[in-house]
């Protein structure tokens, strides 16, 4: 499909520990168009992260590996090119940013410095150029008196304008790709709208497509224009996001948007939860990952794993059971 | 405050500064201004919910009420004794009505202690049963928190992050007492994760008419679990009223603010919705802002904001806002 700009099939990635192997991601494949904002949305350890990571072959190996899978870009495997093409592509082609501003900055270099590096690396320019583009870079992500700052260092900055520095930094050498992961997580609520809504104003600006990774289903439904939803190394839902939101089929989708309390709650009503707890998956499954928490769950989950089939266009759910009737699909 | 008896807690500008040393004869430089004035009432067997973000002072506020630390003025009324009053034994005899429930259920709990111990330590320490007392008792509790008995003598690391809240929670109930501080108590947890604490944490005050201090920086959990809502701002309370009144018709900007900043997990809600959003960061509670602590990010703050504190006024009935500006929302 030449319209696509990320095209990933069958991504498998699996992390040799004490206790055996865990299977972090089993056999995913989605695709990213040109401009489009994808959500990618799970709980912790369904394989969200595990699965960019990947992409991007930033997995620490050992233990990680990725064991089965193409990731094409510009008619290039990225899981097969060489360590320095790889190199070339990330923070240039694709980049990423990470949950924890503090701990992906490097506290004993300055700001000027780290924002320099990748522009010096991957474009080629003089250290002169590179501050000059580093300054306008962060007065476009709206930080005051940007020229004085990049002297500073990552503590001397809020947690809100080190995550801006982080965005700053990926957008510098015009990335197609971003990969955000969690960005907001670990900033307040109002500095998390600040984040989003400029996040939101410079892939207008820019035009480059948006992987958001998070958990907060809130944030994904104003950002995405499409949403996969992941659950123990799997895809099990994938819609365009009004779709999703107004006709979620799998039971996970649906428990886990019955399980948020909503700030425009408008009665008093039960939560509904979900049983259990995610698994951690120490042999790739046979059968369906969520069968053991799943109340819609029947004979045949406990047979055979569901594949992703589609249910309406652009809909897929891998599930044996529709949950509009109860019965088998 | 219409039924005093009624009212189980009060808690009267209360104020908690942390001082700060510096130098070498450690003279003292300044003070965080954690909690500056802080004053509400709990009625039995309500939720105030106390929302607000990091570093606001809502944490300090619910470890200042149990005494955690002594507070630099106020008074803290429990079922008409002034707990700041109260030293050594009469305290600790009063510690057993008010128990906390903290954020993060992998660092409250010690690993060296099987969850049998655990639970069971509040009844040693304040000596109300003999072995095998204790040992039917923490069977009940873990029954009442929906965990098997059988696991007893397991140890807090072979369980998950809900279980271990469902284990803080026990502990929490050993004694028995009427008011619990739920500190953030699901900010640690998974989304699925977090609907099964909030519903036994209302089974349980149903179960129990317990009276809870929910302090959360979710706006949405605090909605659901809270009958009323306290929104707290840099060590001040900024606006304090019904749940519903707080949610449906905000009068103080940064409740306006806060409110808009929430996503929805629906997007067409979502798309209509009329967003605010605040320019800056939280100010440093080392050094507040002169007269309101909100003026630096308030979208209608005038020359008044920063000579004269506003005054913490009742706009409509129970409902209080500090805000020299808010007539402008009422209606």
């Amino acid at each position: 499909m030449p319209d696509l700009l990320l095209d990933v099939q069958g991504l498998e990635t699996t992390f040799k520990t004490p206790d055996g192997v865990v299977h972090a991601v089993n056999g995913v494949s989605f695709g990213l168009k040109e401009g489009e904002t994808l959500g990618v949305v799970g709980e912790s350890g369904c394989g969200k992260t595990v699965t960019m990571m990947s992409v991007l072959r930033l997995i620490q190996s050992p233990p990680g590996k990725i064991v089965a899978g193409k990731a094409f870009f510009f008619g290039q495997d990225l899981l097969q090119i060489s360590n320095e093409d790889i190199r070339h592509v990330r923070g240039a082609q694709i980049s990423m940013i990470f949950q924890d501003p503090m701990t992906s900055l490097n506290p004993v270099l300055t700001i000027g410095y780290q924002m320099e590096e990748p522009l010096i690396l991957h474009i080629g320019m003089s250290q002169k150029q590179a501050r000059t583009r580093a300054a306008e870079l962060l007065g476009m992500v709206g930080l005051p008196n940007a020229k004085e700052r990049l002297n500073d260092y990552p503590h001397q900055f809020s947690g809100g304008m080190r995550q801006r520095v982080m965005i700053a930094m990926a957008l510098s050498c015009s990335p197609q790709i971003l990969i955000a992961d969690e960005p907001t997580t670990a900033l307040d609520v109002t500095i998390q709208a600040q984040i989003t809504d400029l996040v939101k104003r410079l892939r207008d600006e820019l035009g480059m497509a948006i992987i958001w990774i998070t958990h907060d289903l809130g944030i994904v439904a104003g950002l995405a224009q499409r949403v996969i939803v992941m659950y123990g190394g799997y895809i099990i839902e994938e819609a365009p996001v009004r779709e999703l939101y107004a006709n979620p089929r799998h039971p996970y989708t649906l428990g886990l948007l019955g399980s948020l309390p909503r700030v425009d709650e408008k009665e008093h009503t039960r939560l509904f939860s979900i049983e259990g707890q995610p698994p951690v998956l120490y042999q790739k499954p046979e059968v369906c990952p969520f069968a053991p928490r799943c109340k819609w769950a029947i004979e045949h989950c406990w047979k055979e794993n569901p594949m992703l089939e589609s249910v309406a266009p652009e809909h897929r759910i891998a599930c044996w059971v529709d949950t509009k009737t109860g019965r088998a699909l | 405050m219409a039924d005093e008896n009624n009212v189980l807690l009060r808690v009267e500008n209360l104020v908690m500064h942390f001082p700060i040393y510096r130098g070498v004869i450690g003279r003292q430089v300044g003070a965080v201004h954690a909690v500056d004035g802080v004053s509400f009432t709990v009625k039995r067997g309500e939720t105030l919910g106390l929302v607000g973000e990091s570093g606001c002072g809502k944490t300090t506020t619910g470890r200042t009420i149990l005494r955690l630390y002594k507070p630099t003025a106020g008074n803290i009324v429990f079922d008409g004794v002034d707990l700041v009053k109260l030293k050594g034994e009469e305290m600790r005899q009063m510690r057993r009505k008010l128990q906390m429930i903290f954020q993060d259920p992998y660092a409250s709990l010690n690993p060296r202690m099987t969850i049998s111990d655990i639970i069971g330590e509040p009844l040693i320490v304040y000596n109300v049963a003999n072995a095998k007392e204790i040992q039917e008792r923490v069977e009940h509790l873990l029954e009442i928190v929906k965990l098997n008995p059988a696991f007893a003598n397991r140890y807090p690391h072979e369980f998950s992050g809900g279980q271990r809240q469902r284990i803080g929670v026990a502990r929490a109930l050993a004694l028995q007492p009427s008011f619990i501080v739920c500190d953030e108590p699901i900010s640690a947890l998974d989304v699925s994760i977090q609907a099964q604490v909030i519903n036994l944490l209302e089974d349980l005050q149903k179960q129990f008419n317990l009276t809870y201090l929910f302090i959360a920086h979710d706006l949405s959990v605090v909605r659901h679990i809270s009958d009323r809502v306290a929104v707290m701002y840099l060590g001040v309370i900024a606006e304090m009223a019904s749940r519903d009144e707080v949610y449906k018709s905000p009068l103080h900007p940064y409740t306006q603010a806060l409110l808009s900043a929430v996503p929805i997990p629906d997007p067409v809600e979502d798309a209509k919705r009329k967003r605010t959003i605040l320019e800056g960061d939280v100010p440093s509670p080392v050094n507040p802002p002169s007269g309101c602590h909100f003026r630096t990010r308030c979208p209608i703050a005038k020359q008044i904001c920063s000579e004269q504190k506003p005054e913490f006024r009742e706009l409509r009935p129970d409902h209080f806002v500090a805000c020299h500006f808010a007539d402008q929302f009422v209606n």
